[in-house]
This record gives structure tokens, sequence and C-alpha cells, in this order.
């Protein structure tokens, strides 16, 4: 398969590109995080993904969806992340239903119509501590009558706040550190003891700290095997960190290209600016570590789709080189845009704060550099 | 069995049968790369046979068309050939710039008569040539050349000199950039050929901070060329120059991680020692070979891309000045950590244990990548200018 998108990949990003500048360009951003929306995205917007046939991307067509790969969805995600879009796509539609593709019928029936109709949204339960440490998991999950009992704390789950299930990790066997005895939970948002405190993120994006207090489940709500979540969770995990560093080439191409456009309209000492050889040099320094950034993600969904056991490697090569090329994108941004970059009122700094957030979900550039260090056997 | 199911099948039962097993050792020394010339000799008789063969069958240049010594080979059989090539592990049977620079400007720019002559020459190894590009005052600004060409009715004479003639020393001919009309700098330059033989031609090597001496100085004192060895047109050299710049950019981008090199983090742990993890006992060399894998693998799929652009007419006309920029500065990055990771072995610069200091002279060697070739800060240039179209000061 070459590395690029074939015909059928280049019309949907023809008119997700369409779709995305006319419903969501980054004034909707602007606009909701104005109106302090407690929610941080429109359901109204998520009803017109579904309606576009985002949400049900990656399910299977016998369930409904659209049966397509992590290279469509990265489209999706590209878009999403050059218009600064507010929307659950990411967490739902990718991390989520990439899990909940593991699970049995009935847990499928149960959730994935709501999601493709843009009624149900997901956030994702993982984190414990400021980083992102899966293996380090504690949260306890423990049997209880005819399922479980769920004790502990989360934090950073985005969208957590107005969740209808949430996707929790939680130990059921084995200690931190270890990926044997982990099991992942659909857990709805009314179980008895669950309580998400919200807030608001440098990005306007609302993620929640989320505390179990004797949250009871039933054994129909583990995804795949108890015990044996690891292998599910590997699987939402790779999607969405392959999925979170297309959004990331999507918010640095959105930065970068707004930057030069601005080089070539703002003059100083009588010239624009961009004919200055030491902006010229940084921004052809820029536009190459993207192109790299974008090459390597496109591969790293191609390998996914495929099935390649080379996936995991270049899924942590993308988000790792993603997150580097982006933050270099967002802060020669603002740098270049001089003065008017600091201003609220001017939307460069969106873009740093969105290519914040997403250097931190799913782990940052530094964890998956380790990863790519400990794949390679040093 | 398709057409190239078949062709692989045979060719691998070509190389089996005719590249020896010495031919299919890693290249160690100088003189385990043929490249050909009036004064070549072989090293032994497994390079001579293997050379013969392939020159036999085509295989010097394999894409090339049949009549001009090469094997007419479709792009698809060429990377089959390199493929099963590369699974065993054998060695170019002919190196040369004849093969890499002037083949690929006499296939687009020559006339049919010196497609016959040159190309056949080059394919059986008969003629060594050089590249005379770059001059003293000339080297980023390489258009403002100085070397001229004084038309003398059925020759020219030039007079002048060229600096970092690849072995000029070593070379049988040159194929060098000429003024020919002092009054038009992009069209007064002429694409000329001639022989080192030629009287009135020198060359100086000169020694590089790695020890070796790859290039030469190379002087003109009144040097006749008969006036029908040039390519393309006369005073219209720079394009095909522009051309074989642009070839060139392509060849050196394959280095630095591109080429399939493997992790250098995993290459050094043995001599590092690990942790109790498992892990590369010294964390900041650690974090930084990391990065390195990162940007390599990186790099790596851009050059797939790359690749796969080019062949399907996809990339912008100016992406090999990009490809060259972040291919060799990958490469520099991987070398200085590969004296990192060497610490005080890595110093030695003569001892048969460390190959005749192979890593710090390899390391000097890589400092001119982003030199040759164009600049990094040309290639910046470029860049800005052609891609991102940002504006003339």
């Amino acid at each position: 398969m070459p590395l690029y998108h074939d015909d059928d990949q280049t019309m949907l990003k023809d008119s997700v590109s369409e779709f995305m500048k006319n419903e969501a360009p980054v004034s909707h951003l602007r606009e909701f995080r104005d109106k302090d929306c407690k929610d941080g995205f429109s359901h109204g917007l998520w009803k017109q993904f579904a309606e576009m046939g985002f949400t049900g991307m990656l399910a299977s067509e016998e369930d409904g969806g659209l049966g397509m790969g992590n290279v469509e969805a990265g489209i999706v995600l590209e878009e999403v992340g050059r218009n600064l879009t507010p929307s659950p796509f990411l967490t739902t539609s990718v991390a989520g239903v990439t899990a909940l593709n593991e699970a049995g019928k009935a847990m499928r029936d149960q959730w994935l119509p709501g999601i493709i109709a843009g009624e149900t949204v997901l956030g994702l339960a993982i984190d414990e501590s400021v980083k992102f440490r899966p293996t380090q998991i504690a949260m306890k999950a423990e049997r209880s009558g005819n399922g479980f009992k769920l004790n502990g704390r989360k934090q950073f789950v985005v969208q957590g706040g107005s969740a209808d299930m949430l996707i929790v990790a939680a130990r059921t066997g084995g200690s931190a550190g270890e990926t044997d005895g982990l099991t992942l939970f659909a857990v709805e948002k009314d179980a008895a003891g669950l309580s998400a405190d919200a807030a608001r993120l440098v990005d306007s994006a609302m993620a929640a700290h989320v505390e179990f207090d004797n949250v009871e489940v039933t054994a129909d709500a583990v995804i795949g095997e108890v015990d044996q979540g690891w292998s599910v969770m590997t699987k939402m995990l790779h999607a969405g960190q392959t999925g979170a560093a297309a959004e990331m080439v999507g918010v640095g191409a959105g930065a970068m290209d707004m930057t030069i456009g601005y080089l070539k309209e703002r003059k100083q000492f009588g010239q624009v600016i961009g004919s200055f050889q030491a902006l010229q040099h940084r921004t052809a320094h820029l536009y190459s570590e993207m192109e790299i950034a974008r090459s390597a993600v496109l591969k790293a969904q191609q390998l996914l789709d495929e099935g390649d056991k080379g996936a995991p490697l270049m899924v942590s090569v993308a988000k790792a080189k993603a997150g580097r090329a982006t933050n270099l994108a967002v802060r020669e941004g603002v740098q270049m845009h001089g003065g008017i970059g600091m201003t609220d009122e001017y939307d460069i700094g969106f873009y740093m704060k969105r290519d914040r957030a997403l250097s931190e979900f799913f782990g940052d550039a530094n964890y998956h550099a380790n990863l790519v260090a400990e794949m390679s056997g040093y | 069995m398709s057409d190239l199911e078949a062709f692989r099948a045979d060719t691998r039962a070509w190389l089996e049968e005719n590249c020896p097993p010495e031919m299919r050792e890693p290249v160690r020394d100088e003189d385990d790369v043929y490249w050909g010339g009036r004064n070549a000799s072989f090293k032994n008789d497994a390079q001579k046979a293997w050379f013969e063969a392939c020159v036999a069958k085509g295989y010097t240049v394999a894409e090339w068309p049949k009549e001009y010594g090469g094997a007419g080979l479709s792009p698809a059989e060429g990377k089959i050939l390199k493929q099963e090539m590369g699974r065993i592990k054998a060695r170019p049977p002919l190196s040369s710039f004849g093969i890499w620079m002037l083949g690929p400007a006499l296939l687009d720019f020559g006339t049919e008569e010196q497609k016959l002559k040159y190309l056949n020459e080059i394919a059986r190894g008969e003629i060594r040539w050089c590249q005379g590009y770059s001059e003293p005052g000339s080297g980023s600004d390489l258009v403002s050349l100085q070397t001229f060409g004084e038309d003398k009715g059925d020759h020219w004479v030039v007079n002048g000199s060229k600096i970092w003639t690849s072995y000029a020393d070593k070379a049988d001919w040159i194929f060098c950039l000429v003024r020919t009309d002092k009054s038009d700098k992009y069209r007064g330059i002429t694409f000329m050929l001639f022989d080192m033989a030629s009287e009135g031609v020198s060359t100086k090597p000169i020694l590089l901070i790695s020890g070796s001496s790859p290039f030469c100085e190379t002087f003109f004192d009144d040097v006749k060329v008969p006036k029908d060895q040039f390519i393309g047109e006369i005073n219209r050299g720079w394009d095909v120059a522009k051309y074989l710049l642009g070839h060139e950019r392509e060849m050196i981008s394959n280095m630095g991680g591109g080429d399939g090199s493997g992790s250098l983090g995993k290459a050094v742990k043995p001599m590092l020692g690990e942790d109790a993890m498992g892990r590369l006992d010294e964390p900041m060399l650690r974090a930084q070979l990391a990065e390195l894998d990162v940007e390599a693998l990186a790099f790596k799929a851009m050059a797939e891309r790359f690749m796969d652009e080019l062949k399907a007419r996809k990339n912008h006309p100016a992406t090999p000045n990009m490809m060259k920029y972040v291919g060799t500065e990958l490469n520099k990055r991987r070398h200085e950590l590969v004296m990192a990771a060497g610490g005080s072995e890595a110093l030695e610069w003569e001892s048969e244990a460390t190959g005749g200091g192979a890593k710090p002279r390899g390391w000097l060697r890589t400092k001119a990548n982003s030199i040759e070739g164009g600049t990094s800060e040309v290639m910046l240039n470029v860049i800005s200018k052609r891609i991102l179209e940002l504006p003339d000061a």
C-alpha cells in the first residue's frame, strides 16, 4: 500500500475539510469558550458528525457503522485539529469504539447505536496521577456478588462530566506495574457512588476528576475478559494515541499555515517579515518537521489497519514525533506573530493550548520515546 | 506465477550462481569498492568475476536500455533486483559517478551518439568520471562560477579551477560546468565533457579532517576541448546542472536511518551495560538515543512516502531539497551519538581493533553531508521560497 491517501481517502478528506470549515471553524471554539459551556462541546455539532457518518466510522457494518480504519478516522481528526473543533470524537468514536469492538454483542448493542446516532458520549477513566502511566493503575475492582465493586479515583477524564458511560480501567488482580490483572468496565454515569467533578482545561475542553465510592457493576459491564483488560486497553490506547497524533498534525499544520499567512502580510522595516531569512529558515525547518510527523502518523495508521506487528512501535513514534513537531509549530506560531500572538483576540494562542492538552493525552512525547527505546531493546 | 514472480525466481537463481560468497561480505576497505576506469585493478578474482558477470548481464546499470549497456529492466523489476541483492547482501558490482550522475543526465539530455558511446563505457566500467562543479569562489552560489572556455572555432580553450572534485586524481574524464558567455549568469554556462589526460589538467588531493582525501583541487591551464563535447545546448548547461543537483539530493537524502540502519541504542547496549530493568545503563544517553530512534523511524516513513509519491508524481518538485536537509542533519546527529556512546574507544584514530578509527573518521565525514550537494542553509532557502512561497528580500 503506498504511503499516501488513495482516491477514496482524498475524497473523504475534501468533504471533511469542507464540513469543518463551514460548521466548526475556530470561531466555533471561541464562541463555546466565551459561553462557558459546561460540556465543552456542542451536542448539535455532535449530531451533525453523526449525519456525516463520522461517529460510526470505526464500528463494523454489522453493528451499523462504516467499518473504516484508523487512516479514515485520522482524516477527520486532522481537520478537527486544524479547526480546533471541540468534540468527543477522539474519546468516543475512536478510542471508545475501538474498545467496544472487542466487547460482546450485548454490550455493543447497548452502546454503539447511541454513539453512531450522535447521542451518546463516552469518557475514558485511565489516569490516576498527573502523568499517563497505564501499567501503574492501582484502582481496585473487587468481586462482589455477581459483579464487582469499584473504589478509587481517576483524573483527566475528558468529557467525564457529561459522558453517558465511562470506560474504566481497574485492577481485579495483580499489582501496580503489572499488565495482568487489569480489567476494563463500562460504567454508566448515573451509577450509585460515582461522582464527577468537571473542570475546564487550558484548551477549554472539560475534564473530570472522578471518584468511585463502592460503585457496583454487574459482570456484564466487563469489556473483554476479567484480568485480561490489557489487550483490549492496548487496542483502545493505540487507536487513541494514533488519533491524538493525527489531531496534533492538524493543530500543527493549522498553526503553521496561519503563521505563514501572517509572514506574507505583516510589514516591518518597510517589507513583509516573511522576506527575512531569519524567519524563512525557521519556517522551512518547521515545515520539514511537520511533513515528517505527518508521514509517521500515516504509517502508524496504515500499520494499525493492516494489523501489522510493527504497529505498536510506529504508534509511539507517531505520537512522540507529532508531539515534538506540533509543539514547535505552536511555539514558532506565537513567537512569529509577535505581540499580537499573545492576545486573546487572535487565534494562534488557541493552537498552543490545544497542542498542550493533546500532548498529555494518552502519553506525552517523553513517555512514547521511552517506549520506543524499550521496544527497540534498550 | 506472474511475470514478476518468475523474474524474482530467475534473479535469485542467477545471483546464487554468479555472486561469489566474498562479494556478499560487508565492505571493509576502500579497495573493496570497485570503481572501474582505465587504471583500475581488481582486488581479487571474486571481485573480477562478480563485475564481469554483471556487465555481461547488464546489471551494473540494470534499468538502462540494453543498447546502452543495461538490462532494460522495468522499475518494478529493478526494485526486485535490488531487493534480491539486498537479501544476500551482495555488494554493488561497480560504483561510479558515471552511473549515479552523468548517466541520468545523458539519458535525459544526451544525443543518441553520445548515449551509445558514453553510457556503454560507463556500464562496462571502462571510463571513470568525476564531477567539476564547485570552484574556490563559487560554493553555495554555484552559478557565479568563473572557469572559462574561450571559443576557438572548432574547440574551446578552458582556464580556471574546480574544487571538491571527488576522486579527480583517479578519474579518466570529467563532466564540468564551464562559463562560455560572461554576459549571462544563468544562460552562459556549458556542460562540457573532457579527458582528464588532456594537456593542462592537473589535480591536487585535499586532506580532510577525517584523514582521507576523497576530494581534489583541479586546475585547467589552456585545456583544449573539442566543440562536440558538451551535453544539452551550448550556454544552457545550467539546466543540466540543476537536473543533476536534484538527482544528487535525492541520493544523499537516503542517508540517516532512511537507509534501514537499525536502532543505535540497541547496538550500543552490550558495550555500555544495562540496569536491572534491562535498560541501557546511562539514562541521559538513553534518552537521546530514544529521541534519535523516534526521528530515524519517522524519517524512514517520510522517505517511504517520498518515494511512493515520486512514483505517482504527487511530489512538489522541490521536495528533494527537504529530504536532503532532513536526511543529512539526522545523519550528523546519529554520528554525534555514535561518538558519545563509543566514549574513549571512539577516539582511537588508528588502532586495528577500531577498524583504523572507523568511528571518528566516519563521524567527521558526516559533517560534509550538510555542505556537499547544497548546504542545509541553501536547502532551507529553497524550501521557503519554492514550497512555502515566502517572498524575496
